[in-house]
């Protein structure tokens, strides 16, 4: 799918599945197996659904991760991915740029698509489904060679290698991810010189620097100090206005300050999903108050 | 401190009687030291033997009791390097205590052997006299004696103890060592390369031949080119060797006569000396300079004397160019071998059988190796070549025969499996999350191994290069059957078109070893000599090393990504 097409798309309001339109009637509708799918308590904010996520199930060998999850993320917002260990949120994650094909004896249900455009398509190749999904991990990993042939990672692999579209992206990359004013003077030293929250934001350049529509973000600040913290929480606040993110972490303050919604995962159910607001102020299901008031995980 | 003194003593028991369980350190590093031990003592005493030898020996001149019979035939004088002095074991009377030297006497060609035991109790006295000489000769190796004369062509002589002799024969053995060399330049450039391109029209000669099938017509064409340029080549031929003869003739007439330590006199040519020194009147920085000098030729020079004297430059080479060519040959065949097993093969009993299979095959006896190279590459691989490229040549094989290609080839066989296991080593220490970040970025597999997998593994893979060079540069059982050779007469690389001489036979430092301790008719003589070429080997080994050590390190810094 082109971004010429994806820029005529009709902004239509952010709504449930047809199948979660079924069960509820409204918007923070508790369905029968106790699934929220979606609610507007911000009328306001009427963001495009942009990854969703339908009837997905997902089996590592014999063990079910992920149990028919449907839900929309709508486009330049950050959707956070809550719950305790081993819910299958970063499971959930890494299946959207199927970084999970590389485990061997995978399977899954259901699809996702991201802007209409299914990621399990065959005719999809995908190579060129990942260029479209940055990613940024949970331990930074910068590549042992300069900081910008780090940023430009994704471009060289690409086969574009004129010079003066390098030198612009890296400049741009930089700058997207706050991190060119302290670097810009050694970009041809190596990138294992930064502190490690200049590494993640590294990794942040790198993922952005070949314009993807969605970032993934698996836990980017669980390594980091408060300070690298926040600057990289700002960031993110910065980099929705041009991508569509979506966020695993663990930390309910940093999900609550920077996601736009939250859903919350428990062994591989989608318990709840609404605005950030609603599910740390008002949440519907037990569980969900559980974890968020720090009483479970 | 407790209150409670049992707690206490208990404590104190405990700590000093078994230190918390710790008694198995001493087992360790009792390991450890005796390891250290051995290898130390070792390479100390490759180290000491090896370098002594360079170091110039005083001349001892030892007058013997009257009637004694320990001398050399019937004197009583004899002069020589004390090799050794040491307690001898008298079987026969069962005492253990006379004592005996063992005197490097040289003058070979008169006295038929180098070296003489002379028992401490037939020396009456022994001394250090200053006119003795000590001269190396390009035959019967060294000479020992106290110089009389210069005895010229013309009939002249210059007494020794005119000033202006030890000046005048300085002259004429450099004078004669350029001349030598000039010759060397003729009978091996000038006329090896004629011999090449007659060599060359032999086998074109034969081509036409063959070709022509008994026309005798087309066969007259085809040789009348050749047989003109032959003649070119003949009388070419006839000028150099006419001016080799004529420097040879040179050498010859000057003689220098001395008298040896029983008073023989003896002349030799001063055209086969090659330099000469006054061992007694040398100070301590002349010994220091000498034996830098002898070092020097030792590691430069062509051996002599079917490699008893001379120097082992040969080998170096040949061990060296050897070894950075089997390096060459098995660091992509390994790291190839192992990218498939570690990045793409499907884990499982198939490929943990093949792993077993490369790690058995590190424990295969090297001369194995030997033969399957011979067979598979000298006869099978070079045979075939031999038979599509190089006919006209046949029966004499070009390739079909043992060369430095082949033993190369060979040898990164045998070490192919250390190359394998520490690149298998090297990819899976590469962390999953580099290699996700590239998947990630849209790299296929097989970018993400290039680009990022590879060098990241790019110093354990040294690792495993720099264990394979070091096994390969001290095997020497398959390299006898698959091209080493006692005396190469040229280099795999020199000056004559193509410059690179991959079929050629070559020497060897681990050979040359086994040949002079055990192959040689004067062991005794070549005893240093294997203990030279020993510490050699040694360096040559850690210089190699420490290249790659170097290597590697550059890389670590570029590469730090802290998993190795």
């Amino acid at each position: 799918m082109s971004t010429n097409t994806r820029s005529t798309d009709e902004a239509k309001p952010l709504t449930s599945h047809p199948r979660a339109h079924n069960k509820g009637t409204s918007s923070t509708t508790t369905s029968e197996e106790g699934l929220i799918q979606w609610n507007e308590l911000m009328p306001q904010d009427n963001p495009i659904p942009y990854i969703r996520v339908k009837d997905f199930s997902f089996f590592y060998g014999p063990k079910q991760a992920i149990f028919d999850v449907n839900m929309d993320m709508g486009k330049n917002r950050i959707t956070a991915l809550i719950g305790p260990s081993g819910c299958g949120k970063s499971t959930l994650l890494r299946n959207i740029n199927r970084m999970n094909d590389l485990v061997e004896n995978v399977r899954h249900k259901g699809d996702i698509t991201i802007d209409d455009d299914s990621i399990y398509d065959p005719s999809i190749e995908i190579i060129s489904l990942r260029k479209r999904i940055g990613m940024v991990f949970q331990k930074s990993n910068p590549f042992a060679t300069s900081i910008y042939e780090n940023v430009i990672f994704a471009l060289r692999v690409a086969g574009r290698n004129n010079r003066k579209e390098l030198d612009e992206v890296v400049e741009r990359s930089l700058r997207g991810a706050a991190l060119w004013d302290e670097v810009k003077d050694r970009l041809h030293s190596s990138a294992m010189g930064l502190s490690g929250g200049q590494m993640q934001r590294l990794c942040i350049a790198r993922a952005i620097a070949n314009r993807p529509d969605v970032l993934l973000m698996d836990e980017p600040c669980a390594a980091l100090d408060p300070i690298a913290t926040v600057k990289i929480e700002e960031l993110m606040l910065e980099l929705k206005k041009e991508f569509t993110i979506v966020i695993v972490t663990h930390n309910m303050q940093q999900a609550g300050r920077c996601s736009d919604y939250t859903a919350f995962m428990y062994l591989g159910k989608l318990m709840e999903f609404g605005t950030t607001q609603q599910i740390f102020t008002n949440p519907k299901v037990k569980k969900t108050e559980e974890y968020v008031a720090g009483k479970m995980g | 401190m407790s209150k409670n003194p049992e707690i206490k003593a208990v404590g104190t028991a405990f700590q000093s009687g078994s230190r918390a369980g710790e008694n198995f350190v001493w087992l360790t590093s009792m390991g450890l030291a005796i390891g250290l031990t051995l290898v130390t003592s070792l390479l100390a005493l490759i180290l000491w033997e090896g370098l002594t030898v360079f170091w110039p020996q005083r001349v001892a001149v030892f007058q013997l009791v009257d009637g004694s019979t320990a001398g050399i035939a019937g004197k009583t004088t004899l002069a020589g390097e004390v090799v050794d002095y040491r307690t001898k074991v008298n079987h026969v009377i069962g005492k253990a205590f006379e004592q005996e030297y063992q005197l490097f006497v040289g003058n070979k060609d008169t006295y038929g052997f180098n070296f003489k035991f002379v028992d401490a109790n037939a020396i009456k006295s022994k001394e250090y006299l200053n006119d003795y000489i000590v001269a190396e000769r390009l035959e019967n190796g060294r000479l020992i004696g106290v110089p009389v004369a210069i005895a010229m062509k013309d009939g002249s002589t210059i007494p020794a103890n005119s000033p202006e002799f030890a000046h005048k024969l300085e002259e004429m053995v450099t004078g004669y060592n350029a001349q030598r060399a000039k010759i060397l330049r003729i009978e091996k450039y000038r006329i090896g390369d004629i011999n090449y391109e007659m060599e060359g029209l032999r086998l074109q000669e034969k081509g036409v031949r063959r070709r022509a099938a008994g026309d005798k017509a087309k066969e007259e064409a085809g040789l009348a080119p050749i047989r003109e340029r032959e003649a070119q080549l003949k009388k070419e031929y006839e000028v150099l060797a006419a001016e080799a003869k004529a420097l040879r003739d040179g050498l010859v007439g000057n003689n220098l006569v001395l008298r040896l330590a029983g008073g023989e006199e003896y002349r030799q040519p001063i055209g086969a000396m090659l330099e000469f020194y006054y061992p007694n009147q040398l100070g301590f920085f002349g010994k220091v300079s000498m034996f830098f000098h002898r070092m020097w030729n030792f590691v430069s020079q062509d051996p002599r004397e079917a490699n008893t004297e001379g120097g082992i430059f040969p080998a170096i080479f040949g061990t060296f160019v050897m070894t950075l060519l089997m390096s060459v040959a098995v660091t992509p065949f390994g790291v190839i071998a192992a990218v498939y097993l570690r990045e793409y093969a499907k884990q499982g009993v198939v490929v943990q059988l093949v792993r077993i299979s490369v790690n058995n095959l590190a424990g295969v006896p090297s001369i194995v190796y030997g033969v399957f190279g011979l067979g598979f590459f000298v006869y099978f691989v070079g045979g075939n070549i031999d038979h599509w490229f190089f006919y006209e040549s046949l029966p004499t094989p070009t390739v079909g025969t043992g060369g430095i290609m082949w033993a190369a080839l060979t040898l990164s066989l045998l070490t192919l499996p250390v190359v394998i296991v520490a690149t298998e080593e090297a990819l899976a220490a590469v962390s999953r999350g580099t290699r996700e970040a590239a998947l990630a970025c849209g790299a296929s597999k097989w970018q993400t191994i290039q680009r990022v997998v590879l060098p990241s593994a790019a110093p354990g893979i040294l690792t495993g290069l720099i264990l394979a060079m070091a096994r390969g540069a001290g095997e020497v059982a398959p390299l006898m059957l698959v091209g080493v050779v006692k005396l190469a007469p040229s280099l795999p690389l020199d000056t004559t078109f193509p410059f690179i001489h991959p079929e050629r036979k070559f020497m060897h430092l681990g050979f040359h070893i086994y040949d002079l301790g055990f192959q040689s008719p004067d062991a005794e003589a070549a005893k240093p000599m294997v203990f030279a070429t020993t510490l050699l080997l040694i360096t040559l080994v850690v210089v190699l090393n420490l290249g790659a050590i170097m290597i590697r390190n550059h890389l670590r810094k570029k590469y730090a990504a802290g998993t190795f």
